[in-house]
């Protein structure tokens, strides 16, 4: 066996992919990125950019994302919650549902962190913080329980639901932020008062420079990485959502409860997005706003896509989505192309990922021509 | 239209499923293709419609060397291939299926299904095919499902029809519609494939037969001069007992005990009435009936994949009448599932995931949380080996494997675990010779080993062999009891009670 097919098999096993596969996971990514991007240079050519500017903004978007240290920790800073929420809707995929309920999640969560963390500043900071975190994921996992016992007992569609849930949880977020026990003391407009010193999650690099914004959630996040890798492969549990997402008819035979698993795997999404505000608001925002969410739970459903519901494949996905981001705001400092390109270049690399038909047709050398049937 | 396949060579990784093939298939013949479970024989006819690339060989239409980029290529070059599983939408009328992907449109993009209509109507009478062009295919039994297939493909203009097993899921009668079929299809100058593993059927039906193993022709000519033993010695290498050896069994207390078994469907219609019947250690119970009898609805109330019945039922002393499919597969059931993608397996799990999917939270397979997946891979090694699935790999995909090899691993799993009453529906669909002989004679030894077998099966020849004791379902009861421990041939009164014949021939014993 010569060293590329070993490459393959290895990085094919730890991804625990099936025959074939590693074009899907691996290839295909990439070749969609690239097309998007040359579909962006494309727009932007006829947005009327010449291509130096293009250039410049293509340089602009590599270095911002992945070029400095701070770059680097702006990318982690911005992957840390898309990864996160980005887990739970893999697993929900997984289990045959289609959550797009994060935004929600993330709102609840970080806004019941924060009224948390400052309601009990003065615990001593690693139980405060622990605590805190604690708090987000039950709450957000409370929240996407609500639509997991709905779908699970009236069988009324979770998409539906999910939306539904997330537009209440802006009306929620809005009439608490004006509660005279969260708003801050002196302000009229809605803002949270801010998350005390010792409930902030400890910066990783301020020794550096006290603006390097990566914080210790980046652990976290590799936590639930490996977490999830666990459960989907390791545990039981995976074992019954696969199923379930698979053939629910096979799970009904096997004997899982069906309705268990939806509800469980509901409640872990919604907890892992929950963690994912709670992260984003000691971490990084330090307080809630209208708004703090910032469609970080409908990126992570890109994310997740992108990463096809696999911890790892999500893991390298959030990466790129959080380089993006960083990246993006760079482009619009070197070199003044709008942001909203970005936005464009992340949805064409969605489009392709989500119909790899498109890619196969377009690159075909790529993939082999094997079909299967019975 | 005649076919010429020459050298044809296909790999699956490490497995070569077509090893230089040469085949003709000619106009107004039917060509019978047979073979053991995983001899390449789907594999081969995928080629013919396009879907796979052969690694080697040509194919020539005509005498003329054609090449498929993919089935749109096969279909226009006047191939038409009807798969065992039906690719038909559920939710569309027949006249919408069969014009799917060739939409005659009036103007612009108003869909024309009016011709659509009458077209149905003109192939339907052609080939006395009598299918109603505006009925939902969800509520057609699969023997007029099967006609819309080749509606379909007829009104594609095919000249040469590829059957992949399409008696497998019919029942007798419906068997016997499909031949005339055939047959008519012949006499218009068509030229057929027919794949089966029924040695009966390519005798009657087939004008040539050709015999594959290990994706190699290994007997070729004309099946009326052909023996069933010999045919079945050329498939799978050895000769082939047709015969079920089964010496009478020591009978004991009832393993399961239904009682006033009722069932009603959403819409308050009785499909299951007042049933009652104990199947006992050391027995084998069949059930006879024309599918749609109840059968299907029974099957699942007893394997508590339905839970809305009443009445009450009993695994040995134990009341399970509430109990789920989990429950009552820890307290000893087996379930062979009439429908195995459906209910069986899983197509995109791995053979050793399908083969723990109802046992995986056992001690010998899993701690607290986790599943020990080396233990899972060599338990399920251990079941292909014993009970002959044909794979490279317990960790290739469900997919891989060759129809009968699902079957095999599905029977492999619920038999391997030495349950006390197994539920077995259909328990060889799809299977080859060879290995319905091996399955039937574990049904036996589990019976012998005084446990309780509950078959399920359209075949009535299947149920004849082996069953100790046949009640008979029609119309949602139990109509009729035929105790078969004495060897007296009882084929026409099973009949009868199976069209439903009035008079009640209970013969308690
Ligand atoms: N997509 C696939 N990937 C890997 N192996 C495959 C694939 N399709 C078929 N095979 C293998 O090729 C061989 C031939 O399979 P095929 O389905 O042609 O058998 P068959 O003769 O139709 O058997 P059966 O009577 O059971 O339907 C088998 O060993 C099968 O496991
Ligand atoms: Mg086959």
């Amino acid at each position: 066996m010569n060293t590329k097919s070993n490459f393959r098999k290895t990085t094919a096993d730890l991804l625990m992919l099936r025959q074939g596969a590693y074009r899907d996971a691996i290839v295909l990514p990439i070749i969609a990125i690239a097309t998007a991007l040359l579909i962006g240079a494309l727009i932007m050519t006829a947005t009327g950019v010449d291509i130096y500017t293009i250039g410049r903004s293509f340089a602009a978007l590599g270095h911002g994302a992945f070029g400095s240290i701070n770059a680097i920790s702006e990318t982690f800073t911005a992957a840390i919650p898309l990864i996160l929420a980005g887990l739970g809707i893999g697993l929900g995929f997984r289990a045959g549902l289609f959550n797009i309920g994060a935004e929600g999640q993330i709102i609840i969560g970080g806004l019941l962190a924060v009224i948390f963390s400052f309601t009990f500043s003065d615990l001593p900071t690693i139980v405060l913080v622990t605590f805190t975190l604690i708090v987000g994921s039950l709450a957000g996992a409370a929240y996407a329980g609500i639509a997991g016992v709905l779908r699970a007992v009236t069988g009324a569609h979770e998409v539906i639901l999910t939306i539904m849930l997330n537009l209440i949880s802006y009306r929620i977020l809005d009439y608490a932020l004006r509660q005279p026990f969260i708003q801050k003391d002196g302000r009229s407009d809605p803002i949270s008062k801010s998350v005390p010193g010792n409930g902030q999650l400890p910066k990783l690099l301020d020794w550096i420079d006290p603006n390097l914004r990566l914080h210790v959630g980046i652990f976290i996040m590799v936590g639930a990485v490996i977490l999830l890798w666990w459960l989907i492969k390791k545990s039981k549990m995976g074992f019954a959502i696969r199923t379930n997402g698979e053939n629910s008819h096979a799970a009904l035979y096997a004997g899982m409860n069906p309705k268990m698993v939806i509800i469980g795997s509901m409640a872990l999404a919604g907890g892992l997005a929950g963690l994912a505000g709670a992260v984003q608001i000691s971490g990084v925002l330090e307080r809630a706003s209208p708004g703090f969410s910032a469609g970080i739970g409908f990126d992570a459903i890109a994310v997740a896509l992108l990463g096809r519901s696999h911890p790892i494949g999500i893991l390298f996905a959030g990466i790129l989505f959080g380089g993006l981001e960083a990246g993006g705001r760079q482009m619009q400092i070197d070199a003044g192309v709008s942001i909203d390109l970005i936005s464009i270049i992340q949805a064409l690399v969605v489009v392709f990922i989500a119909a790899p038909l498109i890619i196969r047709t377009i690159t075909p050398w790529a993939f082999s021509k094997n079909k299967r049937t019975s | 239209m005649d076919i010429e396949l020459k050298g044809i060579t296909k790999r699956f990784g490490s497995v070569i499923a077509n090893d230089q093939i040469n085949l003709q298939i000619k106009a107004g013949e039917v060509l019978g293709l047979l073979g053991e479970n995983g001899a390449g024989k789907s594999t081969l006819m995928n080629i013919l419609s396009g879907l796979y690339a052969p690694d080697e060989g040509k194919l020539l239409i005509d005498g003329i060397e054609v090449n498929f980029r993919g089935p749109g290529d096969s279909i226009s070059a006047g191939i038409g291939m009807v798969h065992q599983h039906f690719m038909l939408v559920p939710i569309f009328s027949v006249a919408e299926n069969v014009i799917l992907g060739v939409e005659p449109v009036k103007t612009a993009d108003y869909l024309d299904l009016s011709k659509a209509r009458t077209l149905v109507n003109k192939i339907s009478s052609e080939y006395g095919l009598s299918v109603p062009p505006d009925a939902i295919i969800e509520d057609l039994p699969v023997g007029i499902q099967q006609k819309v297939e080749i509606i379909k493909v007829l009104f594609r203009e095919a000249n040469v029809i590829i059957f992949d097993e399409p008696t497998a899921v019919l029942t007798p009668s419906e068997v016997e519609d499909f031949f005339s079929i055939v047959r008519a299809l012949k006499a218009s100058g068509k030229a057929i494939v027919f794949i089966t593993h029924k040695l009966h059927e390519i005798k009657e039906i087939a004008d040539r037969v050709t015999v594959l193993r290990h994706g190699r022709i290994t007997g070729e000519g004309n099946p009326k001069r052909l023996t069933k033993e010999k045919l079945a010695e050329m498939m799978v290498g050895r000769q082939v007992a047709f015969t079920v050896n089964k010496i009478k069994s020591k009978i004991g207390q009832p393993v399961l005990k239904l009682k006033n078994i009722e069932l009603h469907t959403k819409d308050n219609e009785r499909v299951l009435k007042n049933i009652n019947f104990s199947i006992k250690a050391g027995e084998i119970v069949g059930i006879a009936g024309i599918q749609g009898n109840g059968q299907t609805e029974l099957i699942e109330v007893i394997t508590g994949l339905r839970k809305n019945y009443t009445g009450e039922m009993f695994l040995g002393e134990l009341d399970i009448t509430r109990a789920n499919a989990r429950q009552r597969h820890v307290a000893g059931m087996a379930h062979i599932p009439e429908d195995r993608h459906k209910f069986g397996m899983v197509e995109n799990f791995s053979i050793t995931e399908n083969i723990i999917i109802n046992n995986y939270y056992e001690k010998r397979l899993s701690d607290f949380i986790t599943i020990n997946w080396i233990k899972a891979r060599s338990a399920a090694a251990l079941l292909c080996e014993e009970f002959d699935v044909r794979t490279p790999s317990v960790d290739l995909n469900g997919k891989s494997l060759s129809g009968g090899n699902q079957q095999k691993m599905v029977v492999a799993r619920e038999l391997g675990r030495k349950p006390k009453i197994v539920i077995a529906a259909q328990p060889t669909r799809g299977v080859d010779v060879g290995s319905i002989e091996y399955i039937h004679s574990r049904l036996v030894q589990s019976r012998d080993d005084g446990n309780g077998v509950l078959l399920i099966s359209s075949e009535l020849d299947e149920i004849i062999s082996l069953s100790d004791r046949i009640l008979v379902m029609y119309d949602g009861s139990i109509v009729a009891e035929f105790d078969n421990t004495d060897a007296k041939p009882k084929r026409n009164q099973i009949g009868l009670a199976m069209a439903g014949s009035t008079e009640e021939i209970y013969n308690e014993h």
